[in-house]
């Protein structure tokens, strides 16, 4: 009895010191690391960084791309959800094919792909530039590609929550006469909200964070389509370290910030 | 508001959920649609109320053909067997849903859902959510809900299905109450003849998508159209052809030519009834219903040859035409063809 009690502790304590380990030095040290270093000369030269015209610049441009791509995602994604659970259709899963496509592309493809698509020769070009719109190594491209990448999130997160509901809260909704729209608002969405939220703030870290995709499509041009994962590549280049150190500090602290979010809305699920 | 049914066909895929359907139900009356699972009741319930489209056929309610309007425009209170509570809402907002939907006036509402609360039992759980309810209370919110919107007609489909046998037992007595009580026009969709007997003034037996017979209890029992419904209403025994209650199976001890004999397999006592079971010539084995007295008056043992003679043996000729008896056919009404064999005493 006593030695398979110990074996258990023992065992416990092992799994427990491997996980923790793994952890501390592939994910926690470096982070550690990073803000010694940024801070290893007091906090003025990466303030002084940030603040400068080009790094505020590329937090603003980045804050942009997040207030615009994540809300059309989550707006397409709720969409997209409903019409692949609630409205069977024989074509289904190619939708859902397609949607996971972002997932398993790498982001530097996306971008490549966007170049065909709006650049010199491309299919769209000829029109935009009739129209005087500039796609590429401007914002709009820079949003398009963050979309393009943080597709899949809200869809992925939302599915299973609308399967999981079923549809008889909806079908008691409209026996006691509410619309189609009443129902959406006042029944369907208010059940699959953790869902939906949880969504937004795995696609919020990812167009907070897209590098790849972004540095085909906008020219990295400092103080006009630098965002700050470029920003901080650029800085790094040149040697400016305090520079890049900053702002890779500041991106650490926003994708904090969004992850304490997703576990307040994971405790706030689970109660 | 009468509601009836004429000529429903409905398929899902290859499987032919109702088949040519038709029923009448009076104003007013508690109805119950019994089969077994995929009978095609639900369907038919949920045709009714619009959540499910009909391939062909229609349906009327209080004269209107409301076949092609959409559910939520039917006025009808629906109550599901997993009670389909909105689970973010509280017990009150539940209850208020379909008033809120109409544009109540918050104190209209406030008044209206106290009061239908009190009807359903559930005075003060105003403010609990659905999770923080036991199942019958849950399912008491639901038929609140459902009730407060004033409907035509009430549709419960399986309403006690998922809670336990006390808390069913309960709910019937209260149930049938309720409806002495609102005297809206009410079907409800079960598997369970007791339940169905017990609650409901007139029957509608449903298998495989086609209606066996309607009428009352006492007209199911006594008159089965068919085998089926002899068979689903209460016990059978299978003697040749015919067909014999087990309460209807006399033992005596001496042979005639009404009589068959079989050899006592196994005596159970369940309390006030005895069960006896017994092993004919051909090998089929059949049971009969004794009391107590009757058991001690035969003095039966295991393994004893007894002598079997069935009191009102009916006999059906081949299986029956699709929908041939019942269908639309009145209370009473119902001979279905059946011979009846009294043997001679």
């Amino acid at each position: 009895m006593n030695s398979s009690v110990n074996d258990n502790r023992t065992s416990r304590w092992g799994l427990r010191v491997l996980g923790l380990g793994y952890i501390a030095v592939l994910l926690v040290a470096p982070l550690i690391l990073l803000f010694y270093k940024t801070f290893e000369e007091g906090l003025a030269p990466p303030w002084e960084a940030i603040t400068s015209s080009d790094g505020l610049h590329a937090l603003k441009l980045t804050l942009l791309t997040v207030v615009i791509a994540v809300p059309l995602n989550t707006v397409f994604g709720v969409i997209c959800s409903l019409l692949l659970v609630r409205h069977k259709w024989k074509g289904n899963w190619v939708i859902d094919a397609v949607i996971n496509l972002p997932f398993a592309i790498s982001p530097v493809v996306i971008g490549l792909s966007l170049f065909l698509l709006y650049g010199k020769q491309g299919w769209f070009e000829p029109g935009l530039a009739e129209a005087g719109i500039k796609i590429l190594f401007s914002t709009p491209g820079i949003i398009l590609a963050c979309i393009f990448v943080s597709v899949p999130f809200v869809v992925r997160e939302t599915v299973p929550v609308l399967q999981e509901i079923g549809t008889e809260q909806e079908q008691a909704a409209e026996t006691l006469g509410a619309n189609g729209w009443q129902t959406f608002w006042r029944v369907t969405l208010p059940a699959i909200r953790w869902g939906v939220a949880y969504g937004v703030v795995l696609c919020t870290a990812r167009v907070l964070g897209e590098f790849g995709a972004v540095s085909v499509v906008s020219g990295n041009i400092s103080g006009e389509t630098q965002t700050l994962p470029l920003f901080v590549e650029k800085n790094y280049e040149n040697f400016n370290l305090p520079g890049a150190f900053g702002a890779a500090v500041l991106l650490a602290l926003l994708a904090l910030v969004v992850l304490m979010a997703m576990n307040l809305l994971k405790r706030k699920e689970a109660s | 508001m009468g509601i009836s049914v004429e000529g429903a066909n409905k398929s899902f895929g290859d499987f032919q959920a109702l088949d040519d359907v038709s029923i009448e139900v009076p104003d007013g009356s508690l109805t119950a649609l019994l089969g077994p699972s995929g009978s095609g009741k639900s369907t038919l319930l949920r045709a009714i109320a619009g959540l499910e489209e009909l391939d062909t056929g229609r349906v009327v309610i209080d004269g209107e053909d409301v076949s092609t309007k959409p559910t939520q425009k039917r006025e009808v209170g629906f109550v599901f067997q997993h009670y389909a509570a909105f689970k973010h809402m509280t017990v009150y907002e539940n209850v208020g849903f379909g008033l809120k939907i109409r544009k109540w006036k918050k104190d209209k509402i406030r008044e209206r859902v106290d009061e239908l609360l009190n009807l359903v039992q559930l005075p003060g759980l105003a403010d609990r959510y659905p999770s923080q309810l036991s199942g019958g209370q849950r399912q008491r919110m639901a038929l609140a809900r459902a009730l407060a919107v004033q409907p035509q007609v009430l549709l419960l489909d399986e309403p006690f299905g998922a809670l336990d046998a006390k808390v069913r037992k309960d709910l019937r007595t209260w149930l049938r109450n309720l409806h002495e009580e609102m005297n809206v026009t009410t079907i409800f969709v079960t598997h369970d003849q007791e339940e169905a007997m017990d609650v409901a003034g007139q029957l509608v037996v449903m298998n495989q998508g086609r209606v066996e017979q309607s009428g009352t209890a006492n007209d199911l029992y006594e008159k089965p159209a068919n085998e089926f419904v002899m068979s689903f209403v209460g016990e059978v025994n299978q003697l040749g052809d015919s067909y014999v209650r087990p309460h209807d199976i006399e033992i005596v001890g001496d042979k005639d030519e009404n009589t068959e004999e079989a050899m006592v397999q196994r005596i159970v006592a369940l309390g006030f009834e005895i069960r006896v079971e017994l092993v004919l010539a051909d090998g089929n084995e059949v049971w009969a219903q004794l009391t107590r007295q009757e058991l001690q008056r035969l003095e039966l043992r295991e393994g004893q040859i007894a002598y079997l003679r069935p009191v009102h043996a009916k006999s059906f000729n081949g299986s029956p035409p699709p929908n041939s008896p019942g269908a639309s056919t009145p209370p009473g009404s119902t001979d279905g063809g059946d011979a009846e064999i009294t043997a001679a005493a």
